[in-house]
């Protein structure tokens, strides 16, 4: 595996349950598994787990960076793992379970692909695993893994997998997700893991790896509507490069190409693309997610903050936000507060003007009488903003449609929302 | 095949794009940005991803060394040259003037290295050149607290860590509002392996070190390690320095970096090495074996 083509790209996915349902151990038999595991980490966790008194090596050692996290044997905040396979290279946002962690979990979750659930098959469905899918529909994600994990505990039996398929199916139905994957595990013994199981024979479906490796997620991009927010103006101001005046930034979405008629927002100015330049590369057309440099054929002012866009497609510009936030502060939602909003490479002062409702984690209703909003409380709310944004829905863009709500007294990120 | 397949992207090209972004959005959100540049593969790769991100211009930040004085020849005649081709600022923070300021002390015995006492150095230029961010290649898959870091990692205005009260890090929107004295380290390779750094250097045919390539050199083994033999190493007195065909694959300084041997004199025969390899990548650094929580505890003091 020396060469750099893993065919099928790169796959970030998120992996949540609740603490006992073998996440670590799931991760683990991955990274085992697929060699990526090196003999210091392994011989590392070993000695790790004889010194706490345990027979069989603790997997969890392996992910649990912190020392308050191996104090506690609890996952506090997101650890990234990677591993690659001949096929594609994989990211993990490895998160934790607990309910007080939830915007760690968020943090995980919002650059992912696919997120895989763990259900224990011997507790069913709980609260996590309601709270965890009910995030992954809410951040945009279009493919869930449920993984009906400790198969080996229930005597491999179909009954009891089929049962838990349609308690989750009938919960789901309620979410907005539209591939979802049943895979019956045990990733302690390893059976549909990496390896297909002969004790499952009943299960005709793939293994979870084999899944990873092909599940197609190139379509979850938006091809269709331009956007390419300037992040940066690059001006060298060298007697090589005196008039050059090129606008960096990353494809938020859509196809753009040397030559294109493109309107500057939101000054609502009209132009051509020139040129197309990755380093000293030209391209003759840049698409998502590539950081690019483009320069115009006309000199128009253009500044961080403002926008691509082609004429007959352009994204809303908004005054006052309809979103559902996540708050992430451990001070309670206060509408009187001045905030922040950054959205794209734009930030500007923004007030919440109404909590319209709050969201119940566990059962996605909505409560009305309880506005309180707390930290890891997810709410729908109007936001008032000082000047107006260049957004879509969420929905159709999961990076125009995306923000994070930041209070200027303290500098801390207090909230992540998503419009529509 | 569809259309939308035309528009994929190979996964060393998507990390390029992140990392790009990541490199730009700390020159528009800071005032005082530089970049950590240690001489090693790392932060050559960063240089390089820095210098892509802003041409036709100059990479717009100073490049930072922290300089133990220990430091192989072969590293800073690179530096020199890297400086000079991109025409970029450098910025020389010495530990040597730190301990002659009697700031620290240098360590005594057998495994003394100036590795600790670099990181007053490295907080003392920050304060020095009121840097406000400072982009370092290090890479999550490196070590398990690392797994952990954000892209903008807040430091406060002792330039410590709070690993337990980080700020969450959503989608790609980077917060980097920050008090007064208080600064942030940035961290554009955190999603890449050390396998995608090999192949991106392939790909991109960025020069190296000499170091890292299969050369014969003075070594000594010490528990287990093999260590370049130099005047800053205090040597037992069983110890002798023979020659070895051996090769780096981390640059430290002379007396923590372990040197392995190896015949792999190109990028392709150590991308074979690295992919075969069954250690981690600082498992050859004496520094982390100090224990368990070695990094996070470095890591919390302000340390790379």
């Amino acid at each position: 595996m020396s060469t750099s083509t893993h065919h099928n790209g790169l796959l970030r996915f998120t992996t949540a349950g609740s603490v006992d349902d073998g996440k670590s151990t799931l991760i683990g038999r991955l990274l085992y598994d697929s060699k990526s595991i090196f003999q210091d980490q392994m011989e590392a966790v070993e000695q790790a787990s004889k010194h706490k008194g345990l027979e069989d090596a603790d997997l969890s050692l392996l992910t649990d960076g912190l020392r308050a996290e191996r104090e506690q044997g609890i996952t506090i905040d997101v650890a990234y793992r990677y591993f690659a396979t001949p096929k594609r290279k994989f990211i993990i946002a490895d998160t934790p379970g607990h309910i007080q962690y939830t915007r760690n979990m968020v943090t995980g979750a919002s650059t992912a692909d696919l997120a895989i659930i763990l259900i224990d098959s011997r507790n069913g469905l709980v609260e996590q695993t309601h709270r965890h899918s009910f995030i992954a529909s809410l951040l945009g994600l279009q493919h869930l893994v449920v993984c009906v994990n400790k198969m080996d505990l229930v005597d491999y039996d179909e009954q009891r997998y089929n049962e838990l398929v349609s308690a989750f199916k009938s919960f789901s139905s309620r979410l907005d997700i539209k591939d979802i994957t049943f895979i019956p595990i045990s990733a302690l013994k390893g059976d549909n893991v990496v390896d297909t199981s002969s004790n499952m024979a009943w299960y005709g479906g793939s293994t979870l790896l084999h899944h990873l490796e092909n599940v197609h997620v190139g379509a979850d991009r938006n091809l269709q509507d331009c956007r390419f927010p300037v992040q940066y103006v690059v001006r060298p101001q060298t007697d090589e490069h005196r008039d050059f005046r090129g606008y960096a930034g990353r494809i938020a979405s859509g196809v753009f190409k040397k030559g294109d008629a493109v309107v500057a927002l939101p000054s609502g100015r009209e132009t051509n693309i020139e040129s197309i330049k990755l380093g000293e590369d030209d391209l003759d057309l840049a698409f998502p997610p590539l950081s690019v440099v483009m320069t115009l054929e006309d000199d128009i002012d253009l500044s961080r903050g403002e926008m691509l866009v082609r004429k007959n497609n352009q994204p809303e510009m908004l005054n006052e936000i309809d979103a559902k936030i996540f708050w992430l502060d451990s001070r309670p939602l206060n509408t009187s507060s001045r905030l922040v909003v950054r959205h794209l490479s734009q930030e500007v002062r923004a007030k919440i003007s109404e909590v319209l409702y709050r969201i119940d984690i566990n059962t996605l209703h909505r409560d009305e009488d309880n506005r309180e909003i707390d930290m890891n409380d997810i709410a729908r709310v109007r936001i008032k903003t000082a000047s107006p944004i260049l957004a879509d829905p969420y929905r159709t863009n999961r990076t125009t449609g995306a923000f994070i709500l930041v209070d200027p007294s303290t500098h801390a990120t207090v909230a992540a929302g998503v419009i529509g | 095949m569809t259309s939308k397949d035309t528009y994929n992207l190979d996964h060393l090209s998507e990390l390029e794009a992140e990392s790009i972004y990541v490199i730009r959005e700390v020159a528009a959100q800071f005032d005082r940005p530089a970049i950590l540049f240690s001489g090693g593969k790392d932060s050559i790769v960063v240089t390089h991803l820095a210098a892509k991100a802003f041409a036709p211009a100059k990479i717009p930040m100073p490049l930072v060394h922290i300089d133990t004085g220990h430091n192989f020849p072969e590293t800073l005649e690179f530096r020199d040259n890297l400086v000079d081709r991109l025409g970029a600022n450098l910025i020389v923070g010495l530990v040597q003037k730190t301990i002659d300021q009697g700031k620290v002390r240098e360590e005594t015995g057998h495994n003394a290295s100036r590795n600790k006492l670099q990181t007053t150095t490295l907080i003392d230029t920050i304060e020095e050149n009121k840097f406000d961010a400072c982009i370092g290649g290090a890479r999550r898959d490196e070590e398990k607290t690392r797994a952990k870091e954000r892209f903008f990692s807040h430091r406060d205005d002792f330039s410590q860590w709070d690993p337990k009260n980080q700020r969450p890090e959503l989608w790609n929107l980077f917060n980097g509002k920050h008090a007064p004295d208080e600064h942030f380290r940035v961290f554009p390779l955190n999603n890449w392996t050390e396998l995608d750094v090999w192949n991106y250097i392939l790909k991109e045919g960025i020069a190296l070190p000499s170091l890292y390539y299969s050369h014969q050199r003075e070594c000594i083994r010490r528990d287990g390690q093999i260590l370049a033999y130099s005047e800053y190493l205090n040597l037992k007195e069983d110890e002798t320095p023979e020659m070895m065909q051996v090769r780096f694959r981390t640059l430290g300084d002379l007396t923590i970096t372990g040197a392995f041997e190896s015949d792999a004199d190109t990028v392709e025969k150590i991308i074979d090495e690295v992919a075969a390899t069954r250690i981690t990548e600082r498992g050859g650094r004496m520094d982390d074996k100090r224990s368990s929580s070695a990094m996070e505890d470095r890591k919390k003091a302000g340390y790379f």
